[in-house]
Order: structure tokens, then sequence, then C-alpha cells
């Protein structure tokens, strides 16, 4: 399928985030995939590394700082950035600001200034930025959807995820009980306070496992990495996937997950 | 002295972290099962009566800045107050800190020559550890609101700012009653087990002439102090004794009577989930024939200027108490309040205490929270709760990272390596590599991590990892050649 009239020469980079490129590749891939399929010509910057949240959410405040300005300077020249989490958007949108204010010169703030609005989480971009909500997707499955703090609460996604979802064929949603409440995750907290984390994850787990999906999906791997962590350690019998791999995935090409 | 009148008090001096804390109340499915319970009702009432309001987001806007003017001018309205109580036939006392709160009341109470006294809910004086004080200088406090009574006759302690008794269900209430009032026959039916506290309270009502308060608002304009409550009990507190002490934080100031309008249906809705509180009591000074009529307001500081003096962390003193922040909270939800060692818990406890301790003690408390942002949603003035967490948790590492032992702590270690790692795209690259090779050591043939070392093991002992892939993103795309993407043009 050829998306390209949509959106005629749209050009995007992807900030593909530190933990994506390293554990979840597959993630990139699709999104890689789904974009260029709908016209996007998409850009990687080889350079980029990490946007500073697990400094900035443990008290590292100067290494944090360090990082987001090399994100700024980075991208300084980039017309639009896509990126696939939505904690690392509210990380960009919520505390950058702080830390550039305090820590940052005139000029890096001026600079920060001229890109904070160029910066997408993905179902942004697509809604948005592309204007479409039928990205051609395919995805026979039963499927729950765990909306993340950060996409829900940190970055006011609203009802983004469910426009896109609405659209994908032959997949059945099945509403998640309880789904504002948080996963546990929280980053270095998962460790720090192991044990909470683990009771949290063990009550969202619950209600996860009461939809009797298939796959459990979501805007950020960092939760799909704790209830996926636990769905195998528990041979629970779901899977995750990030909702870009959904998006990506059509009948003459389904989603890595399902090979 | 962690323990005085033979049971534990609050007290982040001596509370252990947060992680240690937790592990008992963890195990205990009564006690999550109680927490979870009392908070789903909440919960829901508060849901519905917020949603019927179609200004509710409004109300927050006018209530934080109502707040925010009056701590900007605090002095000015804290003055503004004492003048107008104080020619209103009320005394105001100043106390820097809570030793001097404590002697302050004491030598009230020796003048009336009191040897009881009867109390209102006021989660101040817990703070400023009143009871424990006043009873070893001989002075018996008795707690007259229902919740306060089942954890003062059941030797336990807050876990909740707005229902205190929230851990214990109704047959521990019979129990504790039961054994403490001598009534052997007792049952669980709600009817009898008010009417036994009934029973209990009516004689301290009728015989104690002193009685001690908090306050929820002091108005600023008139000199009033504003005490709102469900059950009744705290009105006959405020009207059958003689003499009245009321202890309030220096920030519970509002400048002007109006602003009640926006706070009491916040508060409210807030707080119990009711539209309008059943008891709200406004007193000024003393009034000739009517009521106390010896009456004094004690402000106490406490460590709250000097948070006062901070630019994040000074909208912590707009708390108006309402204990919404904690019932939404998906860590208290698990853990309920005693784990945060303060009689303030949950996410407001989270910021309020270690700053209360000048971040001395409860450094803990800033990461007892997984930055879900539920607080901020809900708090009806607005505080931005995990925004002071993470400027809390810099202040924590701070404070901790010249320390020797935290050189070789794994997490510390870990997140200065990784901030050199961070700042070349190739160190990252390498380290990807190195890590990717280290993982596949301790990756099992079913291509997951079931087990890893150090502080990797807290992840592995709940859930596994998947291994790492054998290509990164950088890898794939630098292989492809952005091919595609040249077709697409
Ligand atoms: S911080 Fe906000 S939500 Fe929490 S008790 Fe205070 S006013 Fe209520």
């Amino acid at each position: 399928m050829n998306f390209g009239y949509l959106v005629s020469a749209m050009r995007a980079s992807l900030f593909i985030t530190c933990y994506n490129d390293t554990l979840f590749p597959e993630t990139g891939r699709a999104v890689v995939t789904l974009l260029e399929r709908l016209g996007v010509e998409l850009d990687f910057h080889p350079k980029q590394t990490c946007c500073g949240q697990m400094h900035a959410n443990t008290g590292f405040r100067g290494e944090a700082f360090s990082q987001a300005k090399r994100l700024v300077r980075l991208y300084q020249d980039t017309e639009t950035i896509v990126v696939p989490s939505s904690s690392c958007v509210a990380m960009i949108r919520d505390q950058y600001p702080g830390l550039i204010q305090e820590l940052g010169n005139a000029e890096l703030q001026q600079q920060f200034r001229a890109l904070l609005p160029r910066i997408y989480e993905l179902s942004e971009f697509l809604i948005d930025r592309l204007g479409v909500e039928d990205v051609g997707a395919y995805f026979p499955h039963r499927v729950v959807y765990h909306a993340s703090c950060h996409g829900l609460r940190g970055i006011h996604l609203g009802d983004r995820p469910w426009r896109l979802m609405n659209k994908v064929r032959g997949m059945e949603q099945i509403a998640l009980p309880n789904l504002d409440r948080c996963c546990g995750f929280g980053g270095t907290f998962s460790v720090k306070n192991a044990e909470v984390s683990s009771a949290m994850l063990a009550v969202k787990m619950q209600d996860v496992m009461s939809t009797g999906a298939e796959f459990c999906t979501a805007l950020d791997n960092s939760c799909l990495m704790h209830l996926g962590g636990a769905m195998h350690r528990q041979y629970a019998g779901m899977k995750t996937i990030h909702l870009a791999e959904i998006l990506a995935s059509t009948e003459a090409a389904p989603a890595e997950a399902l090979a | 002295m962690s323990h005085t009148a033979n049971h534990p008090v609050l007290d982040p001096r001596f509370a252990q972290p947060f992680p240690k804390a937790v592990l008992p109340v963890l195990r205990n499915p009564q006690l999550r099962k109680n927490v979870a319970h009392a908070i789903d009702v909440i919960q829901a009432k508060r849901a519905k009566l917020v949603a019927e309001k179609t200004d509710w987001q409004e109300l927050r806007t006018a209530a934080s800045a109502i707040r925010t003017h009056a701590l900007e001018n605090l002095g000015f309205y804290l003055e503004q107050f004492e003048e107008r109580c104080t020619a209103a036939g009320g005394t105001v006392h100043w106390a820097a800190d809570a030793e001097e709160a404590r002697k302050i009341i004491l030598d009230i109470l020796h003048a009336e020559n009191a040897s009881e006294v009867i109390k209102i809910k006021t989660m101040t004086s817990a703070e400023i550890q009143l009871n424990p004080f006043l009873e070893a200088s001989g002075v018996k406090a008795y707690e007259t609101d229902l919740a306060e009574i089942i954890l003062q006759l059941g030797e336990e302690e807050p876990s909740h700012i707005v229902v205190p008794a929230l851990h214990v269900n109704r047959s521990q209430v019979r129990e504790i009653f039961s054994r403490t009032m001598g009534l052997k026959d007792l049952s669980d039916d709600p009817k009898e087990l008010t009417n036994a506290a009934r029973n209990y309270l009516r004689q301290k009502f009728l015989k104690i002439p002193t009685a001690i308060s908090g306050a929820n608002f002091l108005v600023a304009e008139t000199g009033t102090v504003v005490v709102v409550e469900s059950e009744g009990n705290g009105r006959m507190c405020l009207t059958l004794p003689k003499t009245m002490i009321t202890l309030a934080g220096i920030e519970k100031v509002l400048p002007r009577f109006q602003d009640l309008e926006v706070m009491l249906q916040l508060l409210a809705r807030s707080a119990t989930g009711e539209r309008m509180n059943p008891y709200n009591s406004l007193w000024t000074g003393v009034t000739p024939g009517d009521g106390p009529q010896r009456f004094h307001v004690v402000l106490l500081d406490n460590g709250r200027s000097s948070i006062l003096a901070k630019k994040t962390e000074r909208q912590t003193l707009k708390c108006i108490r309402c204990a919404a922040c904690m019932n939404t909270c998906p860590v208290y939800r698990q853990t309920g309040g005693h784990a945060y060692g303060s009689v303030y818990p949950g996410p407001i406890g989270a910021i309020l205490t270690p700053q209360l301790m000048q971040m001395h003690y409860a450094q803990s408390l800033p990461y007892a929270s997984s930055l879900c942002g539920a607080c901020y949603e809900v708090c009806p003035v607005k505080i931005n709760i995990p925004e002071v967490l993470l400027e809390l948790r810099s202040q924590v590492v701070n404070q901790e990272r010249g320390k020797f032992v935290r050189f070789f702590d794994p997490m510390y270690l870990g997140l200065r390596v990784a901030s050199v790692l961070f700042s070349r795209a190739w160190l990252f690259h390498t380290a990807q590599f190195f890590g990717g090779i280290g993982a596949r050591l301790i990756t099992r043939k079913d291509g997951w991590i079931h087990s890893m070392p150090s502080v990797g093991g807290k992840w592995t002992q709940t859930r596994d990892l998947r291994g790492f892939p054998s290509q990164t993103f950088h890898g794939w795309w630098a292989a492809r050649g952005q091919q595609p993407s040249k077709e697409a043009k």
C-alpha cells in the first residue's frame, strides 16, 4: 500500500531513545516501516544517545542537563523529530525547561525554545502532523492498551492512541480496568523500591490478565518491559508489543512479534 | 526516644528507610485489603462529586492563586491575623519549632491547672509529638475524633491525614473498644460501635474544661479560625470547654473571608467526597457568654519558613491537607501510611516530611514514588508534587554523592558511568556492544535473563528481562544504508 499521496515530501528525524536502541530495535524498525509507508522521508542522527530522563528522575540534575544540552545541540537544525516513547517526550517538555533555565546560557535557551514545538511523540506525529488515523494496518488479534502515565498525564495524548487503534483492521480491543493506574515501573524506582514496584505490578497484572487479550500494547516500551518481564516470569500467556509494531503490521508484512 | 507511652510514634528521625519499612505491610493481606477498600470508597465518592462540578478546573486555578498569594505575602497576613485575633480577645503565640510549641502549650495548661485535656483531630499536634510530651509532663490528652479515639485506645498510629484509622477495619475497632472499654458483648454493628464511642466521649466533654484543636484555615482579614469535620465531636470540643488552644502551621492563613468560598468547596469534595462538610466551625477570638472564654492560637513554624524561601519547594505549603493525593497514589494504595514514618504520609508526606526535617532525615521519601503524576492531577491547589520530588531527589544526591560509601554504591556508580557513556555516541555504542556480550553470558536458552547480579537482581526478583537483541537499532539503520527512504522520495 502506498500512502505517499497523503503527505508529499514530509521529512522527519527519528529519535529512537537509548533503551529502544539497545533493547527494542524492533520498535524502531516498525516506526521506519510505518512512516515510510506513509510517505515520510525518515532520517536518523547517528550521534544520538539519551534524553537524560534516567539521571533527571534519580536526582542527577547536572548529568541530566549535559544530556539535555547535547540533545538540543544535536537537533537544532532538524525540522521535525519523532520519538516513539512518551516518557522521553515528557522529559523534554516537562524537565528540560527547568534544567536549561537553571543551568543553560541564553543561547541554549533560545535553541531549546525553537526546538520544542518540533518534537512529536509518535501518535502525535501521526495524528497532529500527518493528519492520518488509518495507517493501513492489519493485526488480527485481541489486544489490550495500557496507557502509560507519561502518555496519559505527562503529555496528554488523550484519545490519539484509540483513534489509531480503531482503524487497525482485524484487531479486537479489550478495555483495561483501572486504565489510569501506574504499572509500578518508574525507572530506577523499580529497583530502588523493588518490592513496592512489584506489588504495584502484581495489581496491574491482575487487571491486564483479566482482559484475556493475546497482546498488551502501549506507546512506551519501558512499561512494556515491566509488564512483559512479569508475563514471561509467570508463563502468563500474554505478550507485549509496542503500538508502532501493530501499526506497522500488514497482511503482507506481519509484525515481528508474530514470528 | 522512639518509644514513649509504650507505643512507637511516627517520627522521621527514627523511621526506617521507606523500602525497608514497607516490607511487613506488603506481606500483610488484611492491611492491604483495608487500605485498598477504604480508598476505593472515598475515591468513588470524590470522582462523582468532582465530575458534577463543571467549574472544577477554574476552582483549582483560583485556589492555587489564593494559596500562592497568601504564601508570597505570608508575613503580612500572619501579622494581620494576629492583630485581628488579638483585638477579638484571643492570644497569639509564635513557636519557632516543635519544642517551643510544646512548651507554650504546656505553660498554658499549667496556668489553667489542667491535668486533662480534650483534643480535636490535629495532625499538627502529632507532628510535634504533643500527646507523648503532655503525658510525660503529667497531662493526659484525650482524642475526641472517632478515628483518633480508635488509634489512641488501640495504641496505633495514624496512617492517613483525613481518615487516620483507615488501616483499621470494623472488626478490629470492635476488638479495641471491647478490650479497652470493658464491653464484652460489643458487636461490630456500626451503631453499637458509635454508641460505645459516644458514651466514652460524653464523659470527657462534660468533665474536661480545656481543649486543643488544630485549624484548617486562619482568616487574616477577620482573625477567624476555621475547623471542618464530619462528626460533630469537634463542635463539642469547640463549644463546651472554658479554654481553647489552637495549634496551626503558619501556612494555614487565607487572606480574605471570601476565600473560604473556594476552599471549602474544594476541600469537602477532595477530602471526603461530600458537597459540603457536615460541621464547619468558625470562631473569632472570644464571645462573652458563648463558648471558650480564654482562647490561644499557637502559630507553628517548625521548618516551614525555610520551605517558603525556596522557589520550587514553596508550593508544598499550599497544601490544604485534603489527602486526595494519597487516595489516588498507587504507591500509598499498596503500602498504606505507616511506612512513610511520619504523620504526613503519601505524596504530600513524601515532599513535606523531608523538608520539615531540613533534609536531615527521611531522604528515602522523595524516592517513594514512580512519578506517575496522579497526585498532581487531583491536587485541588495544583501542587506539582512530581516536580518537588525531583528537586528533593537532586538535593539528596548532592548530599550523598560526595560520601565515600557512595563511591562504590552500584546505583551511584552506574549513573556516573552512564553519564559519561551518553556524552559520546561512540562510547555509548561501545558500551552497548560489551553490555550485549555480558548479557549473553546470563541469558538463558529461551532468550531471556532470569537472574541478574547486583542491583539488577532487584529487577529479576519478580520479573524477567528479555535478552539483548543481536543488533541495535542504529546498527540496523547503518547496515540498511537508508535504501527505502531514498525510494520513497
Ligand atoms: S498535596 Fe494537594 S492533594 Fe495532597 S493533601 Fe495537599 S492539597 Fe490535598
